[in-house]
């Protein structure tokens, strides 16, 4: 397949601009997604290919449009929602998940919520406890929303024209750390990525890393490491939370009878605690260590670069849990 | 005074238990009747309930251990008691005591697998501390893991452990394929079915029946049933075995020479038919008994014998249930097979097997036409039955299955 190296960001911008010229009922909102350019330059270009009809700069009201994009997918358009950051979000956390999740059901299928909910999510640098939030552990917790959280551009690329095709509300999870990501993407506008579908990242024999956008670039980087030392570790890339790919959960910890989850957002009942349910319940007899995560720390986000280094999981603290369950130490 | 807790007799036939699984812990207080473990018989798994109040003070028999009838399992005393004077008949009674997996210098005993556990030597826990992938891999390789030298935390034995660990007793086979110690089921289907192959005189009857008038009876059954089903419910279930069991259970009642079992110095003939009927279960079969099957409509007959084969699917059946059958039915017609012979489940006389009901050309009134037919098979304990009267049976049970109005009707 032919390919073209791009950023993320640019990838998830060919997502949206092929899709919107492929489909007039397509449109974007946000706050500064016009004419700004986008507030990581993801839309950038995209106010004066569309217009002001289609690329809408909104008011600092996220409950009001979010409600307002909800309402225009119940009658037949497909707005792409994009939030400063989905911190942001908790501020339209009614409709997100009281209507952009329940209509569905609770019209008894006469109404679809065809809608796309994409913000950068997690930490970034020194942005404080309330601008770090992982906010992927509230919302997989709903059924209704699909929650995906890609870690490469073509992923990026492929999951959001996904997203965008779906007739469900879906929630695409990016990360501020890897928007500049460069990758090679598809040179073919009818490349899709499934939901549902996890993807190893790197084959490995002795241990799973489970893992999913920024993490799994730190797991990645942790593999090396690990190689170094004679661990062979696999790298598990879910992509999509919600739908999970319990298959792949099974099959990684088949080979390996061992499994680290590593994310951002904390450890209390958050998605890593999810998946270690399901692969103590599917895999039990697989299982030769238990399954460890991990996650920030169980505090609020310090603004301190030292401290939160701390907090965000890092190379040293994936090599740690891995150590722990191949009794490395 | 402590108190040594023997395996318990949980079955009939019972000559030892697997523990499945410890519902106290040593230091657990235990009152009259609590739940003890639960042990896996030959038959089922059944509980094992405490007779005796007090502490239980140790565990002689960790989870998944063997354990001949009479052995002593666990030692129920006062809090702190002085267990050694007890516990020292149990160990002697016991196969070699396995090295306790801490100690570092561990020699494996050279004798069969040990199925006792180690005495108490107060350093050593109850059960063998194995990761779940470890247990799995000890399964499949029949490896003891009484004998494995843990290294994890708490001595826990992991995969690593058993690159170093003792080759099983019997060598797995040699080209590829897999080594499966027996169930306490497989034990006693291979020991009951061994010994009723070698010393009960099996003769074999079979008859081929027209099958058409019950095959165009049930199809009307369930029907019926379908249309008298509750709004929204499932229907009930009636199946050809089901009116099968019926049909068998009416000729006993008109042979009732053949609803006999053998004792050795004495036949003895029931006045009422219970039949066992072979249930397949994950691991082998079972055959639980529908009791008075002759004073049973056929409904009642289908109804319980779904709720027993859930039973045993499920492993609940309790000792009653699969005992006490005069007579049993075994059917392997819903795997197609035509027909076969099946081994006597004593003390019963006789069994039963029944084939599937085939569509075959069969001449009519001087023409072939298409018809259905159906082939069940007699095995006899000639102690008990002579040819003479199996044949009188199957000549009721094909005048029932071909008139099988009959099977409604009385």
């Amino acid at each position: 397949m032919q390919m073209t190296t791009m950023r993320l960001r640019e990838a998830l911008r060919a997502a949206m601009v092929e899709e919107m010229e492929r489909d007039p009922e397509v449109f974007l909102l946000g706050e500064e997604v016009g004419h700004y350019q986008g507030a990581y330059k993801v839309t950038e270009g995209m106010l004066a290919r569309f217009g002001a009809r289609r690329v809408i700069d909104t008011p600092i009201a996220e409950s009001g449009f979010a409600g307002l994009a909800i309402g225009a997918a119940m009658v037949g358009m497909r707005p792409i929602v994009e939030f400063m950051t989905w911190n942001f979000s908790a501020v339209a956390f009614d409709q997100i998940i009281n209507n952009a999740a329940k209509l569905r059901q609770m019209s008894g299928g006469q109404l679809k919520v065809p809608i796309v909910f994409r913000a950068p999510n997690g930490s970034a640098r020194q942005v404080g406890s309330q601008h770090s939030h992982a906010m992927e552990h509230f919302y997989a917790h709903v059924p209704g929303l699909k929650c995906i959280a890609p870690a490469t551009p073509a992923d990026a690329y492929g999951m959001l024209k996904t997203a965008i095709r779906d007739d469900d509300p879906v929630l695409l999870f990016e990360s501020e750390t890897l928007y500049s990501l460069s990758g090679d993407v598809p040179d073919d506008p009818s490349f899709t990525v499934p939901f549902g579908v996890a993807r190893v990242a790197r084959e490995g024999k002795d241990v799973s890393l489970i893992s999913y956008s920024r993490a799994v670039h730190t797991c990645l980087e942790a593999a090396e490491q690990l190689a170094k030392a004679g661990v062979d570790a696999e790298v598990i890339d879910l992509r999509s939370l919600r739908p999970l790919d319990e298959a792949a959960l099974v099959a990684a910890v088949s080979k390996t009878h061992r499994a680290v989850v590593v994310h951002e957002g904390w450890p209390y009942g958050g998605v890593g605690a999810e998946l270690v349910d399901r692969v103590q319940r599917l895999a039990f007899d697989q299982l030769d260590a238990p399954v460890l995560r991990v996650c920030f720390l169980d505090v609020p986000m310090p603004y301190n670069a030292a401290l939160e280094r701390l907090v965000i999981p890092q190379v040293d603290r994936v090599i740690e849990a891995v150590k722990s369950v191949t009794y490395a130490r | 005074m402590a108190k040594l807790l023997d395996m318990p007799k949980l079955s009939p036939t019972m000559e030892e238990g697997q523990i499945a699984a410890w519902h106290k812990k040593v230091g657990d207080a235990v009152e009259v009747d609590d739940l003890l473990a639960e042990v896996e018989t030959d038959k089922a798994t059944m509980e094992f309930r405490a007779f005796d109040r007090g502490t239980l003070l140790a565990i002689l028999a960790p989870a998944g251990s063997v354990v001949k009838l009479g052995q002593g399992v666990a030692i129920v005393g006062a809090p702190g008691e002085d267990v050694s004077a007890v516990a020292a008949p149990a160990v002697h009674a016991a196969a070699p005591a396995a090295t306790p997996a801490a100690a570092p210098a561990a020699t494996p005993a050279a004798a069969p697998v040990a199925t006792a556990p180690s005495p108490l030597p107060a350093a050593t826990p109850g059960r063998v501390r194995a990761s779940p992938y470890v247990r799995l891999l000890a399964r499949e390789r029949g490896l003891d893991l009484s004998r494995v030298t843990g290294t994890g935390p708490s001595g826990r034995i992991v995969a690593r452990d058993l690159a170093a660990a003792p080759a099983p007793v019997v060598a797995a086979p040699a080209a590829g394929g897999r080594r499966v110690p027996l169930s306490m089921m497989r034990k006693a289907i291979a020991r009951r079915l061994t010994e009723s192959k070698q010393t009960v005189p099996h003769f074999y009857l079979k008859i081929d029946v027209d099958a058409g008038p019950l095959a165009a009876l049930r199809a009307q059954l369930v029907a019926d049933l379908a249309a008298a089903a509750p709004k929204g419910e499932e229907p009930e279930k009636l199946s050809v075995n089901d009116l099968i069991l019926r049909a068998v259970a009416l000729a006993l009642a008109r042979v009732p020479e053949c609803n006999a079992r053998f004792d050795g110095d004495s036949v003895t003939y029931f006045d009422s038919v219970d039949l066992s009927v072979a249930v397949a279960v994950a691991d082998g079969l079972v055959t639980p008994v529908v009791r008075g099957a002759d004073q049973k409509g056929v409904l009642a007959i289908a109804r319980e014998v779904r709720s027993l084969a859930a039973l045993a699917r499920a492993k609940k059946l309790s000792p009653e249930q699969m005992s006490g059958g005069t007579f049993s039915v075994s059917n392997l017609g819903m795997y197609g097979v035509d027909e076969f012979a099946a081994v006597i489940n004593p003390p019963e006389g006789a069994i039963l097997a029944v084939g599937r009901v085939r569509d075959e050309p069969v001449v009519r009134d001087g023409l072939v036409v298409a018809g259905k037919r159906l082939a069940m098979t007699l095995s006899c304990d000639h102690r008990v039955i002579d040819g003479a009267v199996g044949a009188a049976f199957l000549a009721e049970l094909r005048a029932v299955v071909e008139h099988p109005t009959r099977i409604l009707l009385s």
